[in-house]
């Protein structure tokens, strides 16, 4: 397989857990959306499964959690393992309320890029570009192509 | 300051005054002159024994109610063990599975001589059973219990998305509570009727207005089809609403609320009784206002937001902490937050004159236009229910109408604030390059863990056959519409039921609802 690097990101945007406080998703959604990303938006309560059961059949290149219920730190190394049990090196970024001292262990815990209250358009729009950069990097390497 | 005597109101002698038809101006003639308003702290994280203690240091600061905040899980009927909470026990709430938690909620606390409000939607039924039980633990009778339920289920499908049922059944089992407390409980408000979520959500103070009110149009429509009549519960019915940053519009709404509310109750439902017609209101400051740059101005943010719940005349006022917009907050922001509204209260001197702001050209005009927006949401509704508000906002509802409006109005501000068009202090202007990382709550998994262990010893020691048949009887009433499943639900909780299983019994009966994703 390999990387199309011309093709247009697929960016799924979803909540994980049972937080259904859906503002921020929702307008993350859009910027991408405005920004010339494809957008999955994959709604509420769902579970690290049906995030990369999406993944897969939506043929995602990056995952976008909002997450604002304060579980994080269990719910981005749930969804991560869930990809990478089913072979998806996919990157995951985390939007939400995160505490400054949490940044570090989500993004030692695999999450590629975290965005805190206040991250303007343009922050989210390259944090997801990077993120996508970083898989596509990935992808080529793995497949050797 | 200087010593001049002020009057209780002011106005023309031909003119509307406070505590008269249609109580623009509010609902009473003296407003706080008679009564302050009550200053009500939201709390709530960890275990219950964990919260109780916030809960003793607010009143001993001068609180002077209690104000419930549960974790996700018992939000969602789901059960610390469930694995669907994991890593969610305790975070943004107290933890609550049975009846064992919600006596160490209220330990030591006289419930006969507190009143306490409960933020809980979807399992609010089996809530309020367990703060009924605990009452009458405590020797208090249950017509001595004083708060609010919020129990305002159809903005959960608008806005804040804690729904478990489909849209009907859950109205029924709201308007349970209702009857339940008309009949039994003189003290208590079975349904807050809230904006707070809409806004919260992205809608604009107009849409807040309307979509509330015609929230609050189809519980009373609910209710007497149910056979209650309008004089004998209308007077029972709160309504909770945002204080956002447009500080004038936001008077001006509250304001509009109610004249709108005592015009329709009285026109349309047939609302006899002054006190069915007078629409009376808790206020939040507008978490979503809050800033995690330079967080210490959201201490002004929430100053001027409780004035304006203030000079729009609220009963109630929780205040927002500083802190918010990074975690729950420590107990020294919630305190800050309290000491504003006593700052507000007893040096400003906004208390002591009804409705200032009456008769301002400026505010007077925000108020008509604000209300006449309403009306309009309120004639599109009605035509969609075929002259029913109650049918018009389930069809919505499922068409996703309010879900898809609030997502626009959120998307065109965020939008602005992007582009500068929007100032938000800190944010797009006068920012700091580096800022100092804040002191914040941090509520570790130690907590989780002991909210676990704690449900395995309830369960461990209560009579399995006792739940069962409790639960049998839950399935049982729940699948008669006419019959009022409270009763049913007091047994079960007396059982040591847990919210889970009473939730995944009623879900046998109702089934799950989904929503249509609307972006």
């Amino acid at each position: 397989m390999g990387t199309d690097h011309s093709r247009i990101v697929r960016v799924l945007v979803t909540k994980v857990g049972l937080d259904g406080h859906d503002r921020g998703v929702k307008v993350v959604a859009r910027i991408l959306r405005d920004a010339g990303f494809e957008v999955i938006y994959g709604g509420l309560r769902q579970t690290p499964q049906t995030i990369a059961e999406t993944t897969l059949q939506e043929d995602v290149d990056v995952v976008g959690l909002s997450m604002h219920s304060g579980g994080h730190l269990t719910l981005a190394p749930a969804v991560i393992g869930a990809l990478r049990s089913r072979g998806l090196e996919v990157p995951v970024v985390v939007g939400g309320i995160v505490p400054e001292r949490d940044r570090a262990l989500l993004l030692e815990a695999g999450v590629a890029e975290v965005l805190t209250p206040g991250a303007s358009g343009e922050a989210v729009v390259a944090a997801v570009a990077r993120a996508a950069a970083l898989g596509a990097g990935a992808e080529g390497a793995s497949s050797g192509s | 300051m200087s010593g001049l005597e002020v009057d209780p109101v002011y106005g023309p002698d031909d003119g509307e005054f406070p505590g008269q038809w249609p109580y623009t101006r509010g609902p009473y003639a003296s407003m706080y002159r008679g009564r302050l308003w009550t200053m009500r702290m939201f709390a709530g994280f960890g275990t219950a024994a964990d919260t109780n203690g916030r809960f003793k240091e607010l009143l001993r600061s001068g609180g002077t109610g209690l104000s419930v905040a549960f974790d996700l899980p018992t939000l969602m009927g789901t059960d610390s063990d469930d694995p669907l909470a994991l890593g969610e026990v305790g975070k943004a709430g107290v933890a609550v599975d049975t009846l064992a938690d919600m006596e160490d909620l209220f330990s030591g606390i006289d419930l006969a001589g507190v009143s306490t409000s409960m933020t809980i939607n979807s399992p609010a039924p089996i809530v309020m059973a367990m703060y009924v039980a605990v009452g009458e633990e405590h020797g208090a009778h249950r017509r001595e219990l004083a708060g609010t339920l919020q129990n305002d289920i159809l903005k959960e499908y608008q806005a804040q998305k804690e729904f478990i049922f489909p849209p009907r059944p859950s109205v029924r089992l709201a308007n349970d509570v209702l009857r339940f407390c008309t009949a039994e409980m003189p003290l208590w408000h079975p349904i807050s009727i809230s904006g707070y979520h809409i806004r919260e959500a992205g809608s604009t103070a107009a849409q807040e207005l309307a979509f509330t009110l015609a929230n609050g149009f189809a519980y009373v429509e609910a209710a007497q089809a149910s056979g209650l009549p309008v004089d004998a519960f209308g007077k029972r019915l709160s309504f909770f609403f945002n204080a956002h940053i447009d500080f004038f519009e936001e008077i001006a709404k509250y304001r509009a609320a109610r004249r709108i509310w005592a015009r329709w109750m009285r026109d349309r439902y047939g609302a006899t009784d002054e006190r069915a017609m007078q629409l009376r209101f808790h206020t939040q400051t507008a978490g979503v206002s809050l800033t995690a740059q330079q967080p210490e101005l959201n201490v002004a943010r929430v100053a001027i937001e409780a004035l304006a719940g203030v000079l729009g005349g609220t009963q109630s006022l929780h205040t927002d902490s500083f802190d918010e917009a990074l975690a729950l907050p420590t107990e020294k922001a919630a305190r800050i937050a309290l000491r504003t509204q006593q700052v507000i209260a007893h040096e400003t001197g906004v208390a002591a004159v009804a409705d200032p702001l009456g008769g301002s050209y400026f505010v007077e005009d925000l108020t008509d236009r604000l209300e006449a927006e309403a009306e309009a949401v309120f004639a599109h509704l009605d035509a969609l229910g075929g002259g029913s508000i109650l049918e018009g906002v389930y069809r919505a509802i499922e068409d996703g109408w309010f879900q898809g409006e609030i997502a626009q109005a959120s998307a065109d501000f965020e939008r602005k604030v992007n582009e500068g068009r929007r100032v938000v202090v800190g944010v797009n202007r006068y920012q700091e390059a580096d800022e100092p990382e804040a002191d914040i709550l941090y509520i570790g998994p130690e907590a989780e863990a002991e909210q676990r262990r704690r449900l395995a010893e309830v369960k461990a020691g209560r009579d399995e056959g006792a739940v069962a048949r409790a639960l049998a009887r839950v399935h049982q009433d729940a699948a008669r519409p006419e019959v009022n499943v409270m009763p049913s639900l007091l047994d079960a909780v007396r059982a040591y039921a847990t919210i889970g299983e009473v939730i995944g019994t009623l879900g046998q009966v109702f089934g799950t609802w989904t929503e249509r994703a609307v972006v």
